[in-house]
């Protein structure tokens, strides 16, 4: 499994993202710049720039047509993906932490972080997919969600409802038109919810947290289904579709590990057994914590964002899909 | 409104309060003590013989008044009792009358007897009739040695994290289990006994031993503040120092248990393990030295003959001080006076000479072998430096030889005494040495590494371990391979030889372990000379972050690492690897400190029993082999089942799932077509730029 690396960043990784066909790979950073790339040989195919900030959050709609980003500079930008041309702007107060388009490509849905006396904010903008430059300037529900701030979140199944993971470590459903939080689980994890990515029919999902465990959840009623408890706090999971596994990111911050123990050994993307929560084993390479992991739709290669600027594709070999370590148990994607 | 204040006051009752503080008279005659032995007077004489006895009693220290005296009188003949009185304004007083005056020759007939006044009465009291001593039952100890039983043949570990003890035992991964978890509360760490007979304690008030099937506490050695335990190698005495000297209080327990003010002032205590009982005490300071340099101490200070027969000392550049066991007096009544010596080690005791000293099936017994130990002396005067080997109690040179600076390492047979020079000559530093256990190889860490002598942090110091072999057509030691450029800083052999690890230890960047096999080919060795140092190989390496302590269990079988809170807090916790690298346990814990395996005494079979046993290896593996397949059978078999049922309770949820979503939702498109990218790579090989001259 030779990995594709991505030097197309001059900092640390945030998001990186495939589209719904996976020969795209998009990945964004703090040093402005959104890249995109062929995921099959790691060619860059083109950048979005136009943020003065950090851009914490990408996501593509499934048609591949949209890229909404979310940024420090307190801009959402909407663009095309095929021209790299920013079609619409809409600015807020506060920096844009988390964006997600939801199935069809028609809503996205963001959170503004809370800063300077302004509430953490949860906004949904109707996007006009025929003319991508006519958007309404105003969202069409926007709410502020009580308690702990909002950290990740994502469109379920159901029309209008979200899925939302908080700094105390909160999964939450809100109903987005009355911003009503439907349903809650407070001790999910004990602290922030780093990540939360999910699965193809949106039925699960994975979050991970600092508190070093991934858990996967039922998004109709947000029962902890698996745990996964590592040693090192994460900052991302992924599911890996097709393969019972779920792939594990993270690493001690760069401020608390010491000079002296500076090991490359530690930033690892874990492998787990989704249902066994056994680690089944681990890839090596990054220089700093992996801030970020996205797998390909066909799950036929997964991709790791670094604190330290780079991308990491790998494509997995034969054996990743023909190997049966536990024996013959058919497990249901 | 409330009644006022002071009329509540006078209802409280004081009475208890009262009877609190009640001032008590003294009543207790303890510091009374009865003067007998007195001449027997007449009035006339009265004053006189008050006055010479209160003078007879300052003379010793003790300052009385004639007003505290009071002498009974006989009215009937005129003439007194021949005692008298004496009050003192304590008890501290009257003590010191006691341990001063009493037996004191007044004069040429007279004699004190000083006792105390409450003893005279219950003396009179004391019923004089014989009781006979009721015989204590005999309670049947403990096996010491009942772990050794253990029907799967475990090894057993301690574990000392935070202010947790664990024993553990170890053996196959379905058999590892907490043996023990002891209370222990407030000690420095934890030993074992060099056999493992006991595990011993280091507390604020002394040693404690504890061992047998219960743990229950064997033995105690009272000395406070103790800092350093070494056990002798038959386990019968004991050696305990603290820096700090010891003080025996006023009062303090006084027996053969307890040190006694002879002690005061000295640091290293000698105790007998089975009775308990305190044999001497040393000091470290030298004796006479004028000027006390702080040097780093030696330790084991006292160094024991391998049969616990002696104990020795040296006074570094004046001699080497040998003690018997038990009388613990100095052998043949003076030192050997060694000017300038340094260093010397006792000669181990191998399995031929036990064998010898203690023979099976009814070999003549051999005489012992006499002890024997090697000194090294540098250059003085017109000396030139050596090594001496002398054997003992004989006092006999047996041997000499010119070296210089060494230090000495006995092959634990006893057959080799290693000093370097003789073998090679080195250029580089050598760090670290270590012998072969019952073998012929010893091997080397050196280093010529500039950083070497000045440690800094994330430096590492690179090094080249050799392995050298005895070449018994030459009987010299020859080089069987360098391994150059390492950054391995310790050796450890197995207890059985034949394998090696070199770590890493005590670096903050690098930490590598490399498992080596010596015999690698060792088949083939027997059929014919294969060709010189072939046999090694590297069966595996590993990395333990951190690693401060490497040690193997005395089966040679395992060996563990960990990482000691002691050192530094990164990842402290241990591992256990099998002798191939391979890791089998591995605990990652906070405030870890201390990992340590249960020593083993040495087998009871004699050397045709091993033997038979080798013969029949083969025999005794197959029912090993058995019962490791029935055991991994019936572990597989519960583990399938754990993970069908959690595979049976995935599908069912996501079944019932997909059930819910398929009613609701469009169906999925199943036949995703594989997209073809082709992709036409040109790529320049070459590029040559020529200018063609016409």
């Amino acid at each position: 499994m030779r990995p594709i690396l991505l030097q197309g960043h001059e900092r640390s990784l945030t998001q990186i993202k495939f589209n719904a066909d996976g020969d795209l790979l998009f990945s964004c950073s703090k040093d402005n710049v959104i890249n995109v790339w062929f995921s099959h040989n790691g060619e860059r195919l083109g950048t979005y720039e136009g943020h003065n900030g950090a851009v914490w959050t990408v996501d593509v709609d499934p048609e591949s047509k949209f890229l909404v980003s979310g940024s420090a500079d307190n801009q959402l930008r909407l663009w095309q993906v095929a021209t790299g041309k920013c079609l619409y702007t809409w600015e807020f107060p506060t920096a844009v932490k988390r964006v997600a388009f939801n199935e069809e490509g028609t809503q996205v849905v963001c959170i503004t972080e809370q800063r300077m006396g302004h509430q953490c904010a949860i906004r949904v903008f109707d996007i006009n997919t025929e003319d991508g430059a006519k958007q309404s300037k105003e969202p069409r529900y926007m709410f502020n969600p009580i308690g702990s701030k909002a950290t990740v979140c994502a469109f379920t199944l159901q029309p209008n409802i979200i899925i939302t993971g908080h700094e105390s470590g909160k999964i939450a459903l809100f109903n987005v038109k009355s911003g009503e939080e439907i349903e809650n689980n407070e001790r999910a994890h004990s602290e922030v919810v780093t990540d939360l990515q999910l699965s193809k029919d949106r039925t699960y999902c994975i979050t991970s947290s600092k508190d070093k465990a991934a858990r996967i959840h039922d998004t109709k009623n947000l029962m902890v289904i698996k745990t996964f408890n590592t040693e090192t706090p994460l900052n991302s999971a992924a599911l890996a579709p097709n393969r019972p596994y779920v792939l594990l990111g993270g690493g001690q911050e760069a401020m608390s590990v010491t000079t002296t123990s500076l090991r490359q050994g530690k930033f690892e993307t874990r492998f787990w057994h989704k249902v066994f929560e056994e680690e089944v084993g681990r890839v090596k390479g990054h220089f700093g914590p992996i801030n970020t992991i996205a797998v390909h739709p066909a799950g036929t290669c997964y991709a790791s964002g670094g604190e330290d600027g780079f991308v990491r594709v790998h494509h997995f070999d034969d054996t990743y899909f023909k190997a049966k370590p536990y024996g013959d148990l058919e497990i249901f994607d | 409104m409330s009644e006022p204040t002071n009329q509540i006051d006078e209802s409280i009752d004081y009475s208890d309060i009262e009877a609190k503080y009640q001032v008590h008279f003294d009543e207790s005659f303890d510091n009374v003590v009865v003067v007998d032995g007195l001449p027997v007077i007449d009035k006339a004489k009265l004053d006189k013989l008050v006055s010479k006895v209160v003078k007879e009693f300052s003379k010793k220290g003790v300052l009385i008044k004639a007003d505290d005296i009071s002498m009974p009188w006989d009215n009937a003949a005129g003439k007194s009792k021949g005692y008298m009185f004496v009050e003192f304004r304590n008890v501290d007083d009257a003590n010191l009358a006691i341990a001063n005056l009493h037996n004191h020759p007044f004069d040429a007939k007279h004699t004190f007897k000083v006792n105390y006044f409450a003893d005279i009465e219950r003396y009179q009291d004391f019923d004089e009739t014989y009781v006979e001593p009721e015989q204590e039952e005999y309670t049947p100890r403990e096996h010491l040695r009942a772990w050794l039983a253990d029907p799967q043949g475990r090894d057993q570990y301690v574990t000392y994290r935070g202010d947790e003890v664990l024993i553990h035992w170890h053996g196959k991964p379905s058999q590892c289990e907490v043996a023990y978890k002891p209370e222990w509360k407030d000690f420095l760490y934890v030993a074992w006994s060099p056999s493992g007979t006991y595990v011993a304690t280091l507390h604020r008030q002394g040693v404690r031993l504890w061992g047998g099937p219960s743990w229950k506490p064997q033995q105690r050695f009272a000395h406070p503040l103790v800092k350093l335990i070494d056990f002798s190698p038959c386990e019968q005495y004991l050696v305990t120092w603290s820096n700090e000297p010891i003080v025996v209080p006023e009062g303090a327990t006084q027996g053969p248990q307890y040190f006694s003010p002879d002690d005061e002032g000295n640091n290293i205590a000698v105790w007998n393990i089975k009775s308990g009982d305190l044999l001497r005490t040393f000091s470290t300071h030298s004796d006479g030295d004028p000027t006390p340099v702080k040097k780093q101490m030696q330790w084991p200070a006292l160094k024991w003959s391998p049969d616990d027969k002696y104990v020795a000392r040296i006074t570094p550049g004046q001699m080497i001080s040998v003690h018997e066991l038990p009388s613990m007096y100095l052998q043949g009544k003076k030192s050997l006076k060694i000017e300038g010596v340094v260093d010397f080690e006792w000669c181990p005791l191998g399995e031929k000479d036990k064998e010898d000293a203690n023979p099976s099936n009814g070999k003549p017994a051999k005489k012992p072998r006499e002890n024997m130990l090697a000194y090294w002396t540098p250059e003085v005067a017109n000396q030139p430096a050596r090594v001496t080997l002398m054997a003992f109690p004989s006092r006999t040179i047996l041997r000499q030889k010119n070296l210089f600076n060494c230090k000495l390492y006995w092959q634990n047979q006893g057959d080799f005494l290693y000093y370097p020079v003789e073998v090679v000559e080195l250029k580089d530093t050598v760090m670290d040495f270590s012998w072969e256990p019952k073998g012929e190889r010893f091997a080397i860490v050196s280093s010529s590494d500039p950083n070497l002598g000045n440690p800094g942090p994330g430096i590492t110091i690179k090094t080249d371990v050799s392995f050298y072999q005895l070449d018994h057509g030459k009987n010299d030691f020859r080089l069987l391979r360098t391994l150059s450029s390492r950054t391995s800083n310790a050796i450890r052999w197995s207890p059985r030889g034949r394998h090696v690890v070199l770590a890493t230890v005590g670096s903050s960047s690098k930490s590598e372990l490399e498992f080596w096999d010596l015999d690698f080919n060792s088949d083939d060795r027997k059929e014919g000379q294969t060709e010189w140092g072939t046999g090694i190989q590297l069966l595996g390496s590993a990395d333990h972050y951190g690693v401060t302590d490497v040690e193997w269990d005395p089966s040679g079988r395992y060996l563990a690492t960990s990482a000691s809170a002691w050192t530094h807090t990164l990842e402290n916790g241990y591992a256990i690897w099998d002798f191939r690298g391979q890791e089998l346990v591995k605990n990652i814990q906070d405030r870890f400190k201390q990992f340590i395996w249960r020593p083993r005494p040495p087998t009871l079979l004699s050397k045709e029993k091993q033997k038979q046993v080798r013969r029949n290896l083969k025999e005794y593996s197959r029912a090993f082999d058995e019962e490791d397949a029935a055991e991994e059978s019936n572990v597989s078999a519960e583990l399938i089942a754990h993970r069908k049922r959690l595979v049976d309770e995935w599908n069912a949820w996501r079944l019932l799932r997909r059930k819910e979503l398929g009613s609701a939702d469009r169906p999925q498109s199943k036949d995703e077509s594989k997209e073809e990218i082709e992709v036409w790579i040109d790529e320049v090989i070459e590029q040559t730029e020529e200018v063609v001259v016409e």
